[in-house]
Parts: structure tokens; sequence; C-alpha cells
């Protein structure tokens, strides 16, 4: 394929249905961060600020998802791979230490809430801007 | 309360519809055809009416726990079809249909937890 092929392949095909979950998840991300942090902040302002970045990661990986082109491309890997440690890490912390988050957000228990999608995402993500790249090559 | 009764499982039954429909399009290699789209725009409509129904009752006194999660999953959950219609369009091949699939499986849970935020005053 050649070069200018890179900003289709990205956000098209499977490529488009993965923007779909992503956008579905930037929404509800952001609505339950909206509702946490407009509501309760005080309450556990560590986890709600976990949720609003959460929302933020998701926000951009769903723009750079439908952006397309290698920058894009690498925003997009970049934010695939925060998505995915910080699912492990607070899915760790959850489990292993309850009290450091007091509620729930998107990553708590590795993503259990939203039926592991969360967990699963960033894994799909990655492998298919893996794919992607190379398409583009 | 309008949230739990048989409005939303209509709106469940409808969304679970067109994503079998969707689904199936997906797995025979089609794009996503009028039914899907018609499909997508009758759960909107469905679900507005759940909403205004919900938004009765709860000048009527009967209110969920927690307006505000309410509200929050409102917002979201009338956006998906509209989200689906217009990626579903983007995207005239089998992944089209996919994305119909995924929005009208998500539309159930999120008619659930609707139901959830509906159920804690009841209870409490």
């Amino acid at each position: 394929m050649a070069e200018q092929t890179a900003p289709r392949t990205l956000g098209t095909g499977p490529g488009r249905a993965l923007i779909a979950v992503y956008g579905i998840f930037a929404l509800s991300a952001s609505a339950r961060a909206a509702v946490q942090i407009g509501s309760k902040f005080s309450e556990a302002p560590l986890a709600y600020l976990l949720s609003a970045f959460a929302a933020v990661v998701y926000i951009v990986a769903t723009v750079a998802l439908a952006r397309g082109g290698e920058t894009w491309r690498r925003v997009a890997l970049v934010s695939c791979s925060i998505e995915l440690a910080g699912v492990v890490t607070v899915g760790l912390l959850s489990v292993f230490d309850a009290g450091a988050f007091p509620d729930d957000t998107v990553w708590t228990d590795f993503g259990r809430g939203y039926g592991y999608v969360p967990l699963v995402l960033p894994v799909i993500g990655l492998l298919w801007l893996r794919y992607a790249g190379r398409k583009a090559r | 309360m309008p949230v739990n009764g048989t409005l939303s499982g209509i709106v469940i039954g409808l969304s679970l519809l067109v994503g079998a429909w969707a689904l199936v399009s997906a797995l025979r290699h089609r794009a996503p055809d009028r039914g899907q789209l018609i499909g997508l725009a009758v759960v909107e409509v469905a679900l507005i009416v759940l909403l205004v129904a919900a938004a009765v009752a709860a000048s009527g006194g009967d209110r969920p726990a927690s307006a505000v999660t309410f509200l929050g999953y409102v917002v979201t959950i009338v956006c998906l079809p509209p989200l689906g219609w217009v990626l579903a369009r983007l995207e005239p091949t089998r992944w089209g249909s996919v994305i119909v699939v995924v929005v009208c499986l998500t539309i159930p849970v999120l008619v659930l937890r609707l139901h959830q935020t509906w159920q804690v005053v009841t209870s409490g």
C-alpha cells in the first residue's frame, strides 16, 4: 500500500468500529467524571480525578483514531498505552489496597463494572495501531 | 416507575432486535442497510419516550436517588443511536454493521443502569 493510505486505514473498517467503542467510552467516562466531580468531589477526590483523567485519555484516543495519519497514530499509541497501564495499575491497586480508591472509576477492578472492556480495549487498540502502521509502510 | 416498567423492556427488546439484525448483516459481510438505520431511529424515539415518561414521573414526586447520576446516564444514552447512525453511514462495509451491533448492545446495559439509579430510591 502507498504511504497515502495511512490516514485512511487508521479510522476505516475495523478502525471505525474501534472509534465507535472508544467514542462510547469517552462519552460514558466523561459523564461519570462530570457527575462525580460535580456532585460529590470531596468524598473521594483522587478517584474522581482519576475518572476525569480516564475520560480525557478516551477522548484523545477517539480523536486520534478518527483523524488518522502517522502523527495521530502515535498519539493513539500513547493514549492506548496509558490506558493499558492505567487499567492494570488501578486494577491491582483496587484489589490489594481497596482504601486507595473509595469509589469506583472506569478502571477499578480491571474495569469489572464495564464488563472488563476497559482491559481488553487498549490491547485491541494497540494491535490495530500496529497493523495499521505496518499496512501504511 | 417508568424506568423499570414495560417501556424500558420495549427499549431493550428493540435495541437487541436491531443489534441481532446488524450482527447477521456483519456475519454475512453486509454493510448497514436501511433497516438497521431505521431501527436505530426507532430505538432513539423509544428512548426519548422512555425519558419523557421518566421526567413526568419525576415531576410527580417519584424520583431517582441521585438526579445527577440519572441525568449523566440520560445524556450518554440519547447520544448513542445518533453516534451509531453517523458512524455506520460513514462505514459502508461489514464494519458499519459491527458498529450498529456495538451500539445496540450498549443501550440495554445503560437502560439497566438507569433502572438501578431509580431503584435505589425505592429501597432506601
